[in-house]
């Protein structure tokens, strides 16, 4: 099996052919033809949204996808929420000496599949090689730049109590994929990660109607409904039924224990919007593919700082972002 | 959810029937407690009925004196294998989280046999498998060490801590302070051990028991039994988890865990120590105690000062009530063993009522 040496980040010839070999084929057109120090870009229709993200993950692929479609998506998706539109992407790499060829060419197909699926182009980049040992399998780091969607104005301080909160889909399939893969789980979810810049441009549609959007990832909704309790000065009111759980991700929180609204999803956006426009945004959600699962699971209220979800058995209890990493537990 | 409204309605008549009487229902297991903070269920029942955790959250129970022996093991280059609630429950001198991060090999598993495949994988490295848990996870921990055996495994062992829940209660029922009611009784623990092993604390303490579920419509219905019976002036054992739990149990389950473990008097936190209440290797089964292989004991250790977990376990005190809740004690720092376990009462209380001044 043809693995990664030190010799491919020398900087001498295996590294020439490993970029020639690995990175031009795929990601050769355009401003990374030439393999310059770098790219000059065209200048961008609105203020330039910016984001970056490092990726690590243990399996590097799972169900559902690798390490290369979080990188696109995780950084595109931050991008997308902060108001942009995802225009360029640049990629760097960290590979671990030992690292089979083969992975590193799923993770790069993955990389430059789902930059094309969104719409950007990969137009800089970096490889290293470190010794065995000093990082596992690889580590990737994205920066997106976007350019700023025209109408669309966000922040925590905009949202009322009677703002509606949608979900765009399934919630905790990623961070249950990964624990099942984890574990050697024979049958478990496939992960949600997926771009959700159409989401975020269909709610662009309705404006300023659209307060608040983020993507739901370390930490889960809970996180992100925390986060906009705070910083907005607002409270929430989740509705347990309400929240869309496909069956097998349920199964496995069951299992492990697991709070599904503490856990990641790679592929989702938690939107709050006024209540009039709750229809239309769900409505245009749900007529594209990755919004099929949307749900309207709350609103916004007025007790400051509080986060409260009615359970599907009647009850009340005060949702809090999870602490610690997630663990199993013994029974 | 309509039946978890009639069942609520069923339940908050019978409170209107206790005439004003207060009562304090104990669910003795941590899963119980997960499931009744989870569902909001303490909100949904009338101002009269309290509930109470019990000492059955395995963590929680586990001395400190436990994990300083792990981390012991796990310093010196053991591999440790672990139930993930372990990890973070602070030693005296750190946790093996701490240690993990330090460098040392410390693997959190979801069952036992996980062990052998961890040992197998590094065969030249020693492993032992933290064997702590009730019933429902000392007859896996059993069926590991025969494993060990039939396999002929050299290099895993066992740090055996299992509890048993009978002599806990024994212990709570024998305590002229606890103001308990009734027992919500274990779901997976009366699968083993069979409903029957609760008669003695109706037929003789004269307290109400109930076997139920962890699904939230059969807590409910659970405790809509404990109500029924105190209401009625009746104290009985009630398996309202029949589709599982058996009268006598599971008897193969059984002669699995004593082929291996006999019962020796043991530590609890904030119980102290109680007869017959431990599991340990059997002598034949000496060269797989970790223990006597590492040359290691585990001693009481060091309860972190002004923590109140055992009388949280005993029922005494409510965790709001303990001076370090929330305070220096929350779940990304926790201090006492009940906030460390999803199951323990601290943490439920932390996660689900709301931290400190906002109690439901």
């Amino acid at each position: 099996m043809k693995r990664i040496t030190l010799a491919h980040g020398g900087g001498g010839l295996e590294m020439r052919r490993l970029v020639e070999e690995e990175i031009l084929p795929r990601f050769g057109e355009g401003p990374l033809r030439d393999l310059p120090d770098a790219a000059i870009l065209p200048p961008l229709s609105g203020a330039p949204v910016v984001s970056t993200d490092g990726f690590v993950v243990q399996p590097l692929e799972f169900p559902g996808g690798n390490i290369g479609h979080l990188a696109v998506h995780g950084t595109v998706n931050d991008v997308a929420v902060g108001g942009g539109r995802p225009r360029w992407l640049t990629l760097g790499m960290v590979l671990e000496e030992g690292l089979p060829f083969d992975v590193l060419g799923r993770v790069l197909d993955a990389v430059a599949g789902a930059a094309r699926a969104c719409g950007v182009k990969v137009v800089a980049g970096d490889t290293k090689v470190v010794p065995r040992g000093a990082c596992d399998g690889m580590a990737l780091t994205t920066t997106g730049i976007g350019e700023a969607i025209p109408g669309l104005a966000l922040g925590p301080r905009r949202c009322r109590p009677g703002d509606r909160v949608l979900v765009s889909g399934s919630i905790g399939d990623h961070g249950a994929a990964v624990l099942c893969a984890r574990e050697g789980f024979e049958r478990g979810p496939d992960s949600d990660t997926a771009p959700v810049h159409r989401l975020v441009a269909a709610g662009a549609a309705l404006g300023a109607a659209v307060r608040f959007l983020r993507d739901p990832t370390r930490g889960g909704v809970a996180t992100v409904l925390h986060e906009l309790a705070e910083a907005g000065g607002v409270g929430v009111r989740i509705d347990e039924s309400a929240v869309p759980v496909a069956a097998a991700t349920r199964a496995v929180a069951d299992i492990l224990g697991l709070d599904l609204l503490q856990v990641a999803c790679e592929g989702r956006v938690v939107a709050v919007c006024a209540a009039e426009a709750a229809d239309a945004l769900l409505g245009s959600w749900r007529s594209l593919p990755e919004g099929r699962g949307a749900a309207v699971v709350g609103e916004i209220t007025d007790t400051a700082g509080r986060v409260v979800l009615e359970t599907a058995l009647g009850g009340r209890r005060v949702l809090l972002p999870p602490a610690g990493e997630l663990l199993p537990r013994i029974c | 959810m309509s039946v978890a409204r009639a069942l609520a309605g069923r339940i908050a008549e019978l409170a209107r029937a206790l005439d004003g009487r207060a009562v304090r229902l104990m669910e003795v297991c941590g899963s119980h407690t997960m499931a009744i903070a989870r569902h909001g269920i303490r909100d949904m029942l009338p101002g009269n009925v309290r509930l109470l955790s019990g000492p059955g959250c395995p963590v929680c129970v586990t001395e400190p004196g436990y994990v300083d022996a792990a981390l012991a093991l796990a310093r010196r280059g053991v591999g440790i294998a672990t139930f993930g609630d372990m990890l973070r429950v602070p030693g005296s001198d750190g946790s093996l989280a701490s240690a993990r991060a330090e460098g040392a090999v410390v693997r959190a598993v979801y069952s036992p046999a996980r062990a052998l495949e961890l040992a197998a994988a590094e065969p030249d490295r020693p492993w032992v498998m933290l064997a702590v848990g009730f019933e429902t996870t000392a007859a896996p921990l059993a069926a590991l060490a025969l494993e060990i055996r039939r396999r002929g495994v050299g290099n895993l062992a066992l740090l055996c801590a299992p509890k048993r829940v009978p002599p806990a209660l024994d212990a709570l029922v024998a305590d002229p302070e606890l103001a308990v009611d009734g027992f919500l009784c274990p779901a997976h623990v009366s699968a083993i051990i069979g409903a029957r092993a609760y008669e003695p604390y109706a037929r003789d303490h004269g307290r109400p028991c109930v076997v139920a579920s962890f699904e939230p419509l059969d807590v409910l219905h659970g405790l809509a039994g404990l109500l029924e019976q105190i209401v009625a002036g009746e104290a009985r054992v009630d398996n309202r988890y029949a589709r599982v739990v058996r009268p006598e149990g599971n008897p193969a389950a059984r002669r699995v865990m004593a082929e291996v473990f006999e019962a020796a008097d043991a530590r609890w936190r904030g119980l102290g120590t109680l007869p017959r209440s431990g599991l340990r290797l059997r002598e034949s089964f000496a060269d797989l105690d970790a223990e006597r292989v590492h040359g290691v004991a585990v001693q009481p250790g060091r309860e972190p000062p002004g923590c109140r977990c055992g009388e949280v376990l005993a029922g005494r005190t409510e965790p709001e009530d303990c001076p370090l809740f929330d305070r220096t004690c929350t779940p990304a720092h926790p201090v006492g063993p009940c906030m460390v376990s999803s199951e323990g009462s601290c943490a439920a209380a932390w996660k689900y009522r709301g931290s400190q001044g906002r109690k439901s």
